[in-house]
C-alpha cells in the first residue's frame, strides 16, 4: 500500500478539488491541504502544474498528478488496499468512465454558462440540457445502484464523486437562477441519492456550505459582470 | 465463449484510429463498419443516443463509446503481452494526462489551422506547435512515448498526424521544421504495421478537407 507525504493543492469552493478530497477521505489518507488564493497562484502551483496552472493537484511524494478524474483514479491504483472507487468488472468501468466525462463535458458547461447567459434562448437552451443530463443521469442511477444508495451500489464510485462533487454548486443554481434542477418528481432517485451523498462520511466534512458557497458564486458573478 | 466485436467508424476519423490502432496491437479480430455520418445507421444511434457518434465499439453486443475510454478498455479487457497503459499508477496518470492533452491543446487548435484565417490561424498555429513541443520535452530520449513499444499517449497523438499534412499546407508552415524530433517520432510510429494499416492516405485527408471547406465557406 502506497504511504508517504500527501499533499492536495486546492480552494475550498472548487467542485474539482472536492472530488480529490473525498477520494482522499474514501481511502483515510492524511494529507495536506494547501488552500490556493483567488487572484494569485502559488509558485508550488506553477511548479507542479505548469501545463494548466489549475488546482486540484495531487502530490504523492513530490510527484504531481492532475486533472480531478485522473487524480480520482490514481488514488484508487495507488492505494488499493483501501474500499475500491472503480468497479472491478472492465465494462462497468468503462461506463462509469463514460458518464463523469459526461458530466465535465457536456453538463457541467451548460450549468456554469447559465448565469451569464445572453438572453432568453441561450437560457432556455442551457436549461433543457441541464435538464436532458438530469434525466440521463437518473437513467444511470436507476440502472446502476441497483437499488442501492450509490451509483457505485453499496458504497461511493467514481460517478458518485464526479457527479456529487457538483451538488453544491447546483443547489447554488436553483438558489440564485430561480430554477429547479433536482426534482421528486422527475428525479426522484437523484434527490435521495443527492441526500446520501451529501450525508456520507466521506462527503459531509469537506463539502462547503450552500450559504457560503453561494455568497462566492456573487462574488465571482459580479467580477465576471464587470469585466464583460 | 465466442467474441464479437464490431467498429463503428468513419475512415479518416482520428478518433477512430485510435481504436483501430489499438485493437490491432491487441490481435483483436472485429468486424470494421463504415459509417455515412449524414445518414447514420440506426444501430449507430441506438449505440451511442448521447453524442450519436462514431467511433461506437461494440463488444459483445455492448457499446464503448469515446476512443480512448475505448482504448483503455480494449487494454483491460484483452490484456495479453502487450499493454498500452504502464501497471505504475503514477506512470499511467501521467499516460491519461497527455492523452487528455491532445484533445486540449493540440486538436482544437490543430482544427484551427485550416478552418481560420489571419491573426486567429497565426494564434492557433503557434499554440499547436508549443503543444508538440510539450509533447517532444514529454517524449525525451524514448522511441515512443510508451517506452519501446506503442503506448496509450503514442497511440492517443499519431492519428492525428494523417491530419497534420492538411494544417501544414492550409496554415503554410512545417512541422518537421519547428518539431523535428516529433516528426521523428510520427515516421516511427508509421513503421508499425498497426498503425500504417489503421491510417487513411494523408493526401486523401487532404482532399477530405477540401471538401469540407468548400461546404463550410472558407477559402
Amino acid at each position: 500500500m502506497a504511504s508517504g507525504d500527501v499533499k492536495l493543492i486546492g480552494a475550498w469552493a472548487s467542485p474539482f478539488v472536492l472530488r480529490a478530497r473525498v477520494a482522499l477521505n474514501i481511502k483515510a489518507i492524511d494529507y495536506q491541504f494547501i488552500q490556493e488564493q483567488l487572484g494569485a497562484k502559488s509558485q508550488l502551483l506553477l511548479e507542479s502544474n505548469p501545463v494548466y496552472k489549475k488546482i486540484p493537484v495531487l502530490i504523492h511524494e513530490d510527484k504531481p498528478i492532475c486533472e480531478s478524474l485522473i487524480i480520482v483514479q490514481y488514488i484508487d491504483e495507488a492505494w488499493s488496499s483501501g474500499p475500491s472507487i472503480l468497479p472491478t468488472d472492465p465494462y462497468d468501468r468503462t461506463v462509469a468512465r463514460f458518464w463523469a466525462a459526461y458530466i465535465d463535458d457536456k453538463w457541467f458547461p451548460a450549468m456554469k454558462g447559465l448565469p451569464t447567459a445572453k438572453g432568453d434562448e441561450e437560457r432556455k437552451a442551457l436549461l433543457e440540457q441541464l435538464g436532458q443530463g438530469l434525466t440521463h443521469m437518473e437513467e444511470v442511477y436507476v440502472k446502476s445502484s441497483q437499488g442501492k444508495a450509490f451509483f457505485g451500489g453499496d458504497k461511493i464510485g467514481l460517478l458518485d464523486i464526479a457527479f456529487g462533487s457538483f451538488l453544491g454548486w447546483l443547489r447554488v443554481t436553483e438558489k440564485l437562477d430561480g430554477v429547479k434542477l433536482l426534482d421528486k418528481v422527475k428525479t426522484p432517485g437523484l434527490v435521495k441519492w443527492s441526500e446520501s451523498f451529501c450525508s456520507s462520511p466521506a462527503v459531509k466534512d469537506v463539502l462547503p456550505e450552500t450559504d457560503k458557497l453561494a455568497e462566492f458564486a456573487k462574488i465571482v458573478r459580479a467580477k465576471l459582470r464587470g469585466s464583460s | 465463449m465466442a467474441e464479437e466485436v464490431i467498429l463503428l467508424d468513419f475512415w479518416c476519423s482520428p478518433y477512430g484510429a485510435r481504436v483501430r490502432i489499438a485493437l490491432a496491437e491487441k490481435g483483436v479480430k472485429y468486424e470494421y463498419r463504415e459509417e455515412d455520418l449524414d445518414d447514420k445507421s440506426s444501430l449507430l444511434l441506438e449505440m451511442n443516443p448521447v453524442y450519436k457518434m462514431i467511433p461506437v465499439l461494440i463488444h459483445n453486443g455492448r457499446p464503448v463509446c469515446e476512443s480512448l475510454i475505448a482504448v483503455e478498455y480494449i487494454d483491460e479487457v484483452w490484456r495479453g503481452q502487450f499493454p498500452l497503459l504502464p501497471s505504475d499508477p503514477y506512470e499511467r496518470a501521467k499516460a491519461k494526462f497527455w492523452g487528455d492533452f491532445i484533445e486540449k491543446k493540440v486538436h482544437e487548435p490543430g482544427k484551427k489551422t485550416w478552418k481560420k484565417k489571419g491573426a486567429e490561424q497565426e494564434e492557433a498555429k503557434k499554440e499547436f506547435i508549443e503543444s508538440l513541443k510539450l509533447l517532444e520535452g514529454e517524449l525525451g530520449d524514448k522511441p515512443f512515448f510508451g517506452g519501446d513499444t506503442l503506448g496509450f499517449v503514442d497511440i492517443a497523438l499519431i492519428p492525428f498526424y494523417t491530419w497534420f499534412y492538411s494544417y501544414e499546407i492550409c496554415g503554410h508552415f512545417s512541422i518537421e521544421a519547428e518539431c523535428p524530433k516529433f516528426a521523428a517520432w510520427a515516421k516511427r510510429c508509421m513503421q508499425k504495421e498497426s498503425v500504417s494499416k489503421s491510417l487513411p492516405d494523408r493526401q486523401k485527408v487532404y482532399g477530405y478537407v477540401l471538401e469540407l471547406k468548400k461546404i463550410l465557406g472558407i477559402e
